[in-house]
C-alpha cells in the first residue's frame, strides 16, 4: 500500500502520480482529496483526488511543487511508499443534470476540476471548459477536458496560446453571445474563483467552488480550515471543500492561506530531505 | 504501626524548577525514587472495603498495587495495575485522582491522601525501563472480530480488554499516530510520547492490529466493516470534534487558533521542533488564550514554551468554576501564566494584513447559579478594555464528529450529534455497536473514556459469547488461586 506506481511531470515542476491505495481507489467519488505526508516530520497535506484506478487500486493526484511540503514529495519517485496516506476525505460533488454546465479550472487547479467534469458528464450535463493559466507551458489537462467537453476554451496571461486574458474573459465572453450556461465549477487560485463568482452573480448562475484553506487534520477536529460562508464559519474539512461561490468570503480566504508565509519561505531555503541521507 | 503509618507525611515529587522547564518540552514532574516511592506506600491503611477502588473508573486493584510496591516488588506492582488497566504510565499522570481515588482514601479525611497517581506512575515507570519484560496473556481465540474506531483513551482501553478476552481486535485511526488526545492534545511535557508508543506496543503483543490514516465513515462504513470486512461488533470512540468558538468579531482573524489546532500543530505535528519538522505555528510574543480547562492550561503553557514573553488566561468565570485540575492550575500559575478571571474578550481587533493584533476585553460578575449549578458570569457594562495580543487561542470545547454519525443510518444521536448509549453497557440502538468517550458525552478525561471503553469491552464480550464478565472474572480468580 502507498506504493508510487507512476510519476510524471506533465507541466513545469507539476507532477502526475500514481499510488496505489485499493481502499481509497474504490471507494472515491468526485470532490474528495486525501491527505498524506511526504516523510516523517513532513506537514499532513491536502491533495483532491483526480481519479483512481479501482480494478489496479490505484488513485491519481496531480500536484505542483509550490513549497516546501509538496517539493518533497516531488522529490519521492516510483518504487517510493508515501508513508501517510488518508482518504477519501470530505463531502463528494453534488452531482445533478443541470443541462449545461461549464467547468472552470485555473493553473494545477485544473486537476480537481477533471473528476468532477467527468461526473457531472456521466450524469448528462452537456459541458462546456475553460482552462486558464499563466503560460502555454502550465496549460494541463487540454486533452483529458477536450475528451469530456463539447466546447473548451483555454486562456493565457501572457497571450502565448488561447485566449490572451482571463478565464472570467472567455466565461464573460461566452454569456454575452448568448451561450446558455446553467451551472457553473470553478477551481484555481483564490482570486481567480473570487472573480468567477463575481461575474456569475451578476448573471444569476448557480455557481461552486472547491476551497483549500490551511488543513492540518482534515477529519473535522483541528478547525484549522474555517472558512466563512454565508457569514458563518464552516469548516472544509468536513462540511466542504465545495461552497457555494456566492457565499464564500474570498479576501479572508486569501487572507488565512497566506498565515505562515514568514515560515513558507524559510523552510523553502532548505533542500528537499534527502532519501538515502542518515536522517532516515 | 497504624500511628507511626500517619505520621509520614505525603511524599511530594520532584520537579523541573518553572524557571528552567519554561524554555523546554520536557516532562514536569520526575518522578518517585524508589525510597519515595516504598515511604509514600507504606501510608496506605489497606482499607478492609477499600473506598479507592469504588472512586477508580477502572477499579484498579489499589491497595493491592501499594502493597507490592511497599514490599519492593515494583514490576509485579506494575502488573497488578495492568490487571485492569493497560494504561499505567498514561494514567498515573493524567487522571484526576483528586476527584477520584484519592479524594475518598480514608486518609484525606483528616490529613492528605495517599499519592495514588504518583505510585502507579512510579510501578509503570519501573516496569517499563528496569523490569523483564512480560508478554501479556490472553485468552484462547474466540474468532470473533472486532472493530475499535478511534485509538483514543476509551478505543485502547476497550481493545485490551477484548484482546485479552481473546477477540480478534482491529483498532481503526484517522491520523498517523496511535493515541488519539493522548497524542494529539496532551503535551509533551505532561505525558512523553515515547511513553504512550511502549504502552500502544502492549496492545500490539497482545495481538492487536493497529491501522493508522484509516478514516471510518469515510474508507469504509461502520456497515460495511460488518458487512463485508466481517466484523462481528464495533466501538465507536472517536472522540471530541470541531472546536467551539465563541461567534465573536475578528474570530478567524490570523493568529487565533481553536486549542485543538494549536495543539495538535505542537503536539501531533512537532511545530515546536520546526527546520527538523515541516509543520509552523504562529509563535506569539503575547499570548491569550480563552477557557480555565485542562485544554486551557496545556495550551497557555505550550504557548510559553514557544517562546512568548506573556501569556494571559482568560477565563469567564472565577477560580472556584475553573474545571482544570488543582495541579494544572497550579504549575500553570508557577510558570507565570497570568490567570485573568471573570475577563472575557469580545471581540478580537486586526491589522491591515488581517493578523491578530488585540482583544478588547470585558469584565464579568457573578449572577446566579446557571443549569451547571455554577455561578453564571454577567457582563460589567462600561468596563471594555483592549488588551494587545498577537495569538489567541480558544480553548472552550468541542462539539460532535459528523463523520460516523453522517455515514451510519440510523444511528441515534442526540439533539447536539453525540451518540445514544446505554450507559450500562456503551450499546447504541444499532446491535452489535457500542460507543464510549467524548463522541458520547462531550469533553470529558482520559479515565472517564477508559471506563467507557472498559463497559463496552464486557458488554460487547457478552453480546459476542453469551458469557458475562464476571464469569470470567471469577475463573481468573480461580486460576490465580491455583
Amino acid at each position: 500500500m502507498n506504493e508510487i506506481v507512476a510519476k510524471e511531470e506533465i507541466a513545469p515542476n507539476t507532477y502526475r502520480m500514481e499510488i496505489r491505495h485499493p481502499r481509497i481507489a474504490k471507494k472515491r467519488k468526485a470532490g474528495q482529496f486525501v491527505i498524506l505526508r511526504p516523510h516523517e516530520g513532513g506537514e499532513r497535506i491536502p491533495l483532491t483526488l483526480v481519479g483512481s484506478d479501482p480494478e489496479d487500486g490505484t488513485i491519481t493526484l496531480i500536484f505542483q511543487a509550490v513549497g516546501h511540503s509538496t517539493r518533497e514529495l516531488a522529490a519521492l519517485e516510483v518504487g517510493d511508499v508515501v508513508p501517510d496516506l488518508a482518504g477519501p476525505l470530505g463531502r463528494p460533488t453534488h452531482i445533478e443534470n443541470y443541462g449545461t454546465a461549464c467547468v472552470i479550472g485555473g493553473g494545477y487547479g485544473t486537476a480537481p476540476v477533471l473528476p468532477i467534469a467527468q461526473a457531472l458528464k456521466d450524469a448528462g450535463n452537456d459541458l462546456i471548459g475553460i482552462i486558464g493559466a499563466r503560460t502555454k507551458d502550465l496549460v494541463i489537462l487540454e486533452k483529458e477536458l477536450g475528451a469530456l467537453c463539447s466546447r473548451l476554451e483555454v486562456a493565457t496571461d501572457d497571450g502565448s496560446y488561447g485566449h490572451h486574458g482571463l478565464v472570467t474573459d472567455v466565461l464573460r465572453k461566452l454569456l454575452d453571445e448568448g451561450v446558455k450556461i446553467d451551472f457553473v465549477l470553478a477551481v484555481g487560485p483564490t482570486p481567480m474563483m473570487k472573480a468567477v463568482a463575481d461575474l456569475t452573480r451578476q448573471y444569476g448562475i448557480p455557481t461552486m467552488v472547491s476551497l483549500n484553506p490551511i488543513m492540518v487534520d482534515g477529519t473535522g477536529m483541528c478547525g484549522g480550515c474555517r472558512v466563512e460562508v454565508g457569514g458563518e464559519t464552516k469548516f472544509a474539512c468536513v462540511d466542504g471543500p465545495e461552497f457555494d461561490a456566492h457565499q464564500v468570503n474570498f479576501d479572508l480566504l486569501a487572507k488565512r492561506q497566506a498565515t505562515y508565509k514568514a515560515e513558507e519561505q524559510q523552510a523553502a531555503q532548505v533542500e528537499p530531505h534527502c532519501k538515502i541521507g542518515l536522517d532516515r | 504501626m497504624a500511628s507511626k503509618r500517619l505520621d509520614i507525611p505525603r511524599q511530594p515529587m520532584p520537579e523541573q524548577p518553572p524557571e528552567e522547564r519554561i524554555h523546554n518540552f520536557d516532562e514536569v514532574p520526575l518522578g518517585y525514587t524508589p525510597e519515595q516511592a516504598v515511604l509514600e506506600a507504606s501510608r496506605c491503611l489497606e482499607c478492609k472495603k477499600p473506598s479507592c477502588v469504588q472512586g477508580c473508573p477502572v477499579q484498579v486493584d489499589i491497595p493491592g498495587f501499594i502493597r507490592l510496591i511497599r514490599e519492593g516488588k515494583f514490576e509485579e506492582a506494575a502488573r497488578k495495575i495492568m490487571e485492569t488497566n493497560m494504561l499505567p504510565a498514561v494514567c498515573g499522570r493524567v487522571c484526576p485522582q483528586e476527584t477520584q481515588c484519592e479524594v475518598v482514601c480514608v486518609l484525606a479525611k483528616r490529613g492528605e491522601p495517599v499519592a495514588i497517581g504518583r505510585l502507579e506512575r512510579f510501578a509503570a515507570d519501573w516496569e517499563r525501563e528496569k523490569g523483564q519484560h512480560e508478554k501479556p496473556q490472553v485468552r484462547p481465540p474466540t474468532g470473533k472480530k472486532v472493530a475499535i474506531i478511534g485509538s483514543g483513551p476509551a478505543g485502547l482501553t476497550c481493545a485490551a480488554d477484548l484482546a485479552r478476552l481473546g477477540h480478534d481486535v482491529t483498532i481503526f485511526e484517522a491520523l498517523h499516530e496511535f493515541g488519539g488526545v493522548l497524542v494529539y492534545g496532551i503535551p509533551e511535557f505532561r505525558l512523553p510520547k515515547r511513553i504512550l508508543k511502549y504502552e500502544v506496543e502492549r496492545l500490539k503483543e497482545m495481538g492487536v492490529k493497529l491501522e493508522k490514516n484509516a478514516v471510518i465513515g469515510k474508507l469504509a462504513t461502520i456497515e460495511e466493516l460488518m458487512k463485508e470486512e466481517g466484523f462481528d461488533a464495533v466501538f465507536i470512540g472517536t472522540g471530541a470534534g470541531l472546536p467551539l468558538f465563541m461567534g465573536i468579531p475578528g474570530e478567524n482573524l490570523l493568529g487565533v487558533y481553536s486549542a485543538n489546532e494549536f495543539l495538535t500543530r505542537s503536539n501531533l505535528m512537532r511545530a515546536y521542533e520546526f527546520g527538523t519538522t515541516d509543520t509552523p505555528i504562529a509563535r506569539g510574543k503575547r499570548v491569550m488564550v480563552v477557557g480555565g480547562g485542562n485544554v486551557a492550561m496545556d495550551a497557555a503553557r505550550t504557548a510559553l514554551r514557544l517562546g512568548a514573553e506573556r501569556v494571559i488566561l482568560a477565563y469567564r468565570r472565577s477560580r472556584e468554576e475553573m474545571p482544570a485540575r488543582a495541579e494544572e492550575i497550579h504549575h500553570a500559575e508557577e510558570e507565570g501564566i497570568e490567570f485573568h478571571l471573570l475577563t472575557v474578550p469580545v471581540a478580537f481587533l486586526g491589522d491591515e494584513r488581517g493578523w491578530l493584533r488585540a482583544a478588547v476585553m470585558q469584565k464579568m460578575e457573578l449572577g446566579e447559579p446557571d443549569e451547571s449549578g455554577r455561578r453564571r458570569p454577567v457582563p460589567i457594562e462600561g468596563s471594555e478594555y483592549e488588551e494587545p495580543i498577537d495569538v489567541a487561542v480558544i480553548a472552550i470545547g468541542t462539539s460532535a464528529n459528523p463523520l460516523i454519525r453522517d455515514t451510519t443510518p440510523g444511528l441515534e444521536v442526540n439533539r447536539r450529534g453525540y451518540i445514544v448509549i446505554d450507559p450500562n453497557t456503551g450499546a447504541t440502538n444499532i446491535p452489535g455497536v457500542y460507543a464510549g468517550g467524548d463522541i458520547v458525552t462531550g469533553s470529558a478525561t482520559v479515565i472517564e473514556a477508559m471506563g467507557a471503553g472498559r463497559r463496552a469491552a464486557a458488554a460487547i464480550h457478552e453480546y459476542l459469547t453469551g458469557e458475562k464478565m464476571s464469569t470470567v472474572q471469577a475463573q481468573d480468580t480461580e486460576k490465580t488461586a491455583k
